[in-house]
């Protein structure tokens, strides 16, 4: 290897430019997927669900990129990086999906950064702060088993645009419930305190269900995991509420969520005329 | 190869001195079961944990503006990076383990101030541009350094720096797009990248450490083909390379004596505030504190998280035994 030329090549020019936000290995899930509504598709549907899905996931990204210099440990700054990401991309493609189908033709970027509380349709959950690290383990098990099972639905939903982001979404989601149960798993068996945080982080998140199956109705399968993740770990599983309609999806939100957009979108609205 | 000896002995048999010396003197690569001096361990476990540090407390300038990147294609690239400087660690670690060192061991030192890290990471990102510049300079100049590294003498360090200069290169094109991007924007952004481009430039040109007449260990890391180059060797080709970026981008690097010398084909250059580099190394920069603070934050806080872990697995494998037992 000459000892120079990845640092004497930078001022070359490269046309590649758009596809190094996703690094080397990037697939694009949309490739030869036509980007027209079928017909029988509510255009206003559709575009009320990609963008709840979307906001879910930006507002989750958002509280793991929160974790990063903060883990309990390097394996686990990766892993919440990675779980971040894996949500950022599924955000970005369904704000992108939204604004083909509301009729604005907005991109991305408007949804995330110019539009204010009021107006995201995420659940609370996700927009709680991140607490300790058993409480963001209770939490993105319950989220991930929750989106996992709708993600499985949708995957054969027929807007074909959708079908492929949830079907790439499968699969991500399978390793991020995966990689929450482990850890719910080890701190419930591990040691005293261990057991008492993730009891209590359970506690806390277990009252929220009544809202996620008030937006999508994936009540059993995430009950399913919580049983055996709880019994695995040596927990015990509060009484679930019955689904209540839901406060995030109606655009009410808890007081944590202006101040996660306020930090979100600061540059981006100290610059409107800025390009990035 | 040499037999697994005892981890090391200066006054080992001669004829496994000899050995080590041919090998280095042929360009072969020292493995972790080979026989070595306990100088050159000791030298290289300093070494590559003051890099493995770098890495991690690397991810907080940047770190800070992941939850504020402009753009959600910034923030996926910038989330993304300081993912690869936790990743880029982990190897560091790894290789330093294999010369004996313990990760938990090599964090306490860094916690408590006896092992140090790049002191480029002790100043602050005040600005969205600093993300650009941070990749430009100070991924550009750990580009010169590392290089030529994945040629050192021990091989699990070099073979750790073939990746992690992959990684570091894809990095540097990507805060460099960042700012080709940003200088075509707003009069704003023009301004932002100014101002960065003024506060990153010298203490980048001091990553390369001292002038190479006051660097104690470096002559002893060249003989063992640990270093490659000698710091202001280093220095010199970081600017070479980079007066001609600067000026395809349209930023003015802030050095007055900086100019084209014709005579022996290099640029001339000012010299950097050493006497600024020796305090920031003595703990007295701008953000020291504060990057050791929250990385011991992050370690004490998670004790009990890590505790758990180790804790489960012993109870799995009591069970497995008793299972098995039974």
């Amino acid at each position: 290897m000459s000892d120079d030329h990845v640092y004497m090549s930078l001022a070359e020019g490269h046309e590649d430019n758009a596809r190094w936000a996703y690094g080397t290995g990037f697939e694009d899930p949309l490739h030869g997927v036509s980007t027209a509504v079928p017909d029988g598709v509510d255009r206003a549907e559709l575009a009320e669900l990609c963008l709840a899905l979307a906001d879910d996931a930006l507002v989750s990204a958002q509280r793991l990129g929160e974790w990063t210099t903060r883990a309990p440990e390097l394996e686990e700054e990766v892993a919440l990086a990675n779980i971040g990401l894996d949500l950022l991309g599924q955000a970005r493609l369904l704000y992108a999906r939204c604004g083909q189908v509301d009729g604005t033709g907005r991109g991305e970027d408007a949804y995330a950064y110019f539009r204010d509380a009021d107006d995201f349709r995420n659940v609370t959950l996700a927009e709680l702060p991140n607490g300790d690290f058993a409480f963001s383990m209770a939490r993105l098990l319950v989220l991930a088993s929750w989106r996992l099972a709708h993600f499985e639905l949708l995957a054969g939903s027929a807007d074909p645009v959708l079908a492929a982001i949830a079907a790439k979404g499968v699969k991500e989601l399978t390793y991020h419930r995966q990689y929450a149960a482990e850890w719910v798993v080890r701190l419930g068996d591990g040691t005293e305190e261990s057991h008492r945080r993730m009891q209590a982080g359970l506690d806390q998140v277990v009252p929220c269900l009544a809202e996620l199956s008030a937006a999508h109705d994936a009540g059993e399968a995430v009950l399913a995991v919580l049983a055996q993740v709880t019994e695995a770990a040596g927990l015990s599983l509060a009484d679930v509420p019955a689904a209540a309609a839901g406060a995030g999806r109606r655009g009410e939100h808890t007081e944590h969520l202006a101040p996660l957009l306020a930090e979100l979108q600061s540059v981006a609205r100290a610059h409107p005329e800025a390009t990035w | 190869m040499t037999q697994a000896g005892p981890p090391s002995a200066d006054d080992a048999p001669p004829e496994l001195q000899k050995h080590f010396d041919d090998t280095i003197a042929r360009d072969q690569r020292i493995e972790p079961r080979d026989w070595m001096p306990d100088g050159y361990r000791r030298t290289l476990i300093r070494q590559v944990a003051q890099h493995a540090h770098s890495e991690i407390i690397g991810m907080q300038p940047e770190g800070e503006w992941i939850t504020r990147a402009p753009s959600l294609r910034r923030k996926a690239i910038l989330f993304a990076k300081v993912q690869d400087e936790a990743g880029h660690g982990l190897y560091l670690y790894s290789a330093a383990e294999t010369l004996g060192a313990e990760r938990a061991d090599l964090t306490e030192r860094l916690i408590e101030g006896r092992q140090k890290y790049s002191s480029i990471f002790n100043y602050p990102t005040l600005s969205f541009a600093d993300v650009g510049v941070i990749g430009w300079f100070v991924d550009g100049a750990a580009i010169c350094n590392q290089v030529p590294l994945c040629r050192s003498s021990y091989g699990p360090y070099a073979r750790a720096m073939v990746r992690i200069c992959k990684e570091e290169s894809f990095h540097q094109r990507q805060g460099y797009e960042l700012l080709m991007t940003m200088m075509r924007g707003t009069d704003a952004q023009r301004e932002m990248v100014q101002d960065a481009v003024n506060r990153w430039w010298w203490p980048s040109l001091m990553m390369f450490g001292p002038p190479d007449d006051s660097s104690p260990n470096s002559a002893r890391s060249m003989a063992w083909k640990i270093k490659r180059h000698s710091n202001d060797e280093l220095r010199q080709r970081f600017v070479d390379m980079t007066v001609p970026q600067a000026e395809k981008l349209g930023v003015t690097l802030p050095d007055p004596e900086l100019r084209w010398n014709e005579e022996r084909g290099r640029h001339d250059f000012g010299t950097p505030d050493w006497d600024e580099l020796m305090r920031v190394i003595k703990g007295d920069g701008p953000c020291n504190t504060e990057r050791i603070e929250r990385r011991r934050a992050a370690h004490e806080e998670g004790a009990w998280v890590r505790e758990a872990a180790t804790a489960h697995a012993a109870k799995q494998a009591a069970r497995a035994k008793k299972g098995a037992a039974a």
